[in-house]
């Protein structure tokens, strides 16, 4: 109705202007700036890992060149990661193994804990919900002290086997954190999930176990995977428990092997062969994170927009 | 209590229904029960009893040498009370670290809530400032938020070595600013480059969360506000501030307890023992190392109940502002129903976010 006013009221130029609105200079300022800005975020962000990728590509004598583009590019860095004493493919076997491990385990543990935390009425929830969460910002410190002296089977502890340089004496304390993440996180994905579809499965005769296995699992896989993919990338990047427990570099994981690098340079700060290393280390989570960030972005919002 | 389930989840709630639940809920109270108790166990094993380990060790202290009564070598543990707690006020352990002279618990107590402020500072400026930039735009966002993940899936200890590379005397850092600071040695630059590691990994990601809260801002809000003749900085004061608080607090919230227990940035970067940069957790975990279990215990748990007190300020300051945006709340269940959303709505961003941090 509102059209009809317009075209009375305006002649056919006015109407041509109104149909293709002018950019203002403004908009148009502020578009570039926006784009400027972009690129800054991007720079920012991508800058310091190109250095950490120009790096690794040097000879490994050039180690603290400052040249932005590698000359000569070489990739005996990457040859020198997995000589002799750096134990550098051992130290990955082993960190797919603790990261794998505790994935696995958060998962199984903490999926049914999410569903009844996301679909259960009981008394003490918000108690629970509460202790998980908290449990999550909790400094590890506090945990390695006493799980040192345990491990180690020192006073008081003499009755607990010795576990230090043993996978379980890293698998234990990473799920301290990666638990009630895990569990924090498949809470809010199951939260989203309409409890009618379950109601229908039990309509037609579902046990409510088969109604989870068969309706909810299936519709919750996304954040499943999702919540996968957060645990593994979180128990990859621990450092702190793995540096405690695993002295033996071969039971370390590759966190704590890039650290102590020796190279095979000698003397100097084998930087070259250091970023090399933490190429291989970040390049597959890198590559995750890209193929999912969508989903991740995506189920970080889909909380706030509901 | 297979229909237990289905009924009771039904979020219309009515007053006939409710003299059911009572009967039924009991039901499902042992399914959450038996369901839960594997997390829980869990949490008790690697959590709750280390915590009581903690606390207890933090009361005894190693026995050293030659008993002065006996004149025997004694080995094992005494209890000493709260000795451990009562030394760092005794100045046994003095140090000379940016703040002058003093205690070396002291220094790491400043250092860590020094490196707190300025870092959780700098990040959630920079945060939203990335988050409205991001907003603006209509295309290349998918780039941009591929970008921004980078810093976040880099494990802290390997960003820690890169940027000693980069701040190395001779790096490019120096080589860019035409400066020759000795960034790693045990001085002031020190902790601004721990600053400037620590922000780079963590502000984009405050960023994102910035973003997502952003997203669900309403159009018309600012539409109305235009209306009205707001400029864009009154825009940004009066709407999209206090809109994007909830998510915003929440990001805050769980940087600053994640910087509080920072560990791998300066320990790989700087190294151990320098006391420019030493944070509580590294003492602490330096004084384990020397089989000295009693003070780092003692340590550890003042970290915590530092951390705790902090969340607690943190939570009930967001409460009190949760209450007073929203309208007069009628209590009970309304009110628990809200804060249930409010949970649910965090959660996520809360469960990433904590993943987010370089410890």
């Amino acid at each position: 109705m509102s059209t009809t006013t317009v075209e009375e009221s305006t002649s056919q130029a006015e109407i041509e202007k109104l149909a293709h609105p002018k950019r203002s200079r403004k908009a148009l300022v502020g578009m570039i700036a926006s784009y400027v800005g972009m690129a800054a975020i991007v720079i920012y962000c991508i800058l310091p890992f190109y250095w950490m990728v120009v790096s690794s590509l040097r000879l490994p004598t050039e180690g603290r060149s400052t040249e932005f583009i590698p000359n000569p590019p070489s990739v005996d860095n990457f040859a020198g990661v997995f000589a002799g004493t750096n134990n550098f493919g051992r130290a990955l076997i082993n960190s797919v193994i603790v990261s794998g491990s505790t994935t696995i385990l958060t998962l199984i543990i903490g999926m049914v804990a999410a569903y009844a935390l996301a679909r259960l009425k009981f008394w003490g929830k918000t108690m629970v919900l509460g202790l998980i969460i908290s449990c999550s910002m909790f400094p590890q410190i506090t945990l390695i002290i006493p799980l040192l002296k345990m491990f180690s089977s020192t006073t008081p502890f003499e009755w607990f086997p010795y576990w230090i340089n043993t996978y379980q004496a890293l698998i234990l304390p990473t799920l301290s954190f990666a638990l009630p993440l895990a569990v924090w996180n498949l809470t809010a994905f199951f939260r989203q999930l309409p409890v009618e579809l379950e109601q229908a499965a039990m309509v037609d005769g579902c046990t409510p176990g088969q109604a989870f296995r068969k309706v909810i699992l299936p519709l919750a896989a996304p954040g499943v995977f999702t919540t996968a993919i957060i645990t593994f990338i979180a128990a990859w990047n621990e450092f702190l428990i793995a540096l405690t427990f695993a002295p033996d570099p071969s039971i370390q994981t590759a966190t704590v092997a890039i650290s102590k690098f020796t190279g095979t340079t000698g003397f100097d700060t084998p930087y070259g062969t250091i970023m090399a290393a933490g190429v291989i280390v970040t390049v597959p989570l890198l590559l995750a994170v890209l193929i999912f960030q969508r989903r991740i972005v995506a189920g970080l919002s889909a909380g706030g927009v509901k | 209590m297979a229909t237990a389930t289905a009924v009771e989840s039904k979020p219309s709630g009515s007053a006939p229904r409710k003299a059911r639940k009572n009967a039924l809920s009991d039901g499902q109270g042992r399914l959450s029960a038996i369901l839960l108790s594997p997390t829980l166990l869990v949490i008790l094993v690697v959590v709750g009893i280390p915590i009581i380990l903690s606390i207890r060790e933090s009361l005894f202290l190693a026995n050293d040498g030659i008993n002065p009564e006996t004149g025997l070598v004694e080995s094992g543990e005494k209890f000493v009370g709260l000795q451990n707690y009562t030394d760092i006020f005794a100045g046994q352990n003095q140090v000379v670290g940016a703040y002058g002279t003093i205690d070396r618990f002291w220094n790491a107590f400043i250092n860590t809530s020094l490196f707190t402020i300025t870092c959780v500072l700098l990040e959630t400026i920079l945060g939203v400032a990335m988050a409205l930039i991001m907003a603006k735009a209509f295309r290349g966002r998918g780039f941009v938020r591929a970008g921004i993940l980078v810093p976040w899936a880099i494990p802290t200890i390997v960003s820690a070595l890169m940027w000693k590379l980069i701040f190395d005397e001779s790096g490019v850092m120096n080589r860019i600013l035409g400066t020759k600071i000795l960034w790693l040695a045990d001085d002031n630059p020190a902790f601004w480059a721990v600053v400037i590691a620590d922000v780079w990994k963590t502000a984009p990601f405050i960023g994102l969360l910035t973003l997502a809260g952003l997203q669900t801002i309403p159009a018309e809000v600012y539409e109305a506000a235009k209306v009205d003749g707001a400029n864009a900085w009154q825009q940004f004061i009066r709407i999209t501030l206090p809109m994007v608080k909830p998510t915003l607090v929440v990001a805050v919230l769980f940087r600053t307890l994640d910087t509080m227990r920072m560990f791998d940035l300066p320990w790989g970067m700087v190294g151990q023992g320098k006391y420019y940069v030493e944070t509580l957790s590294i003492f602490a975990y330096q004084e384990a190392g020397q089989q000295r279990y009693g003070p780092a215990s003692a340590y550890s748990i003042i970290l915590f109940v530092y951390i705790m007190l902090v969340a607690y300020l943190f939570v009930k300051i967001l409460g009190a502002d949760v209450v007073g945006d929203a309208a007069p709340p009628k209590k009970t269940k309304r009110k628990k129903k809200r804060q249930d959303q409010e949970a649910g709505k965090s959660a996520e961003t809360a469960a990433l976010e904590s993943m987010g941090g370089a410890h």
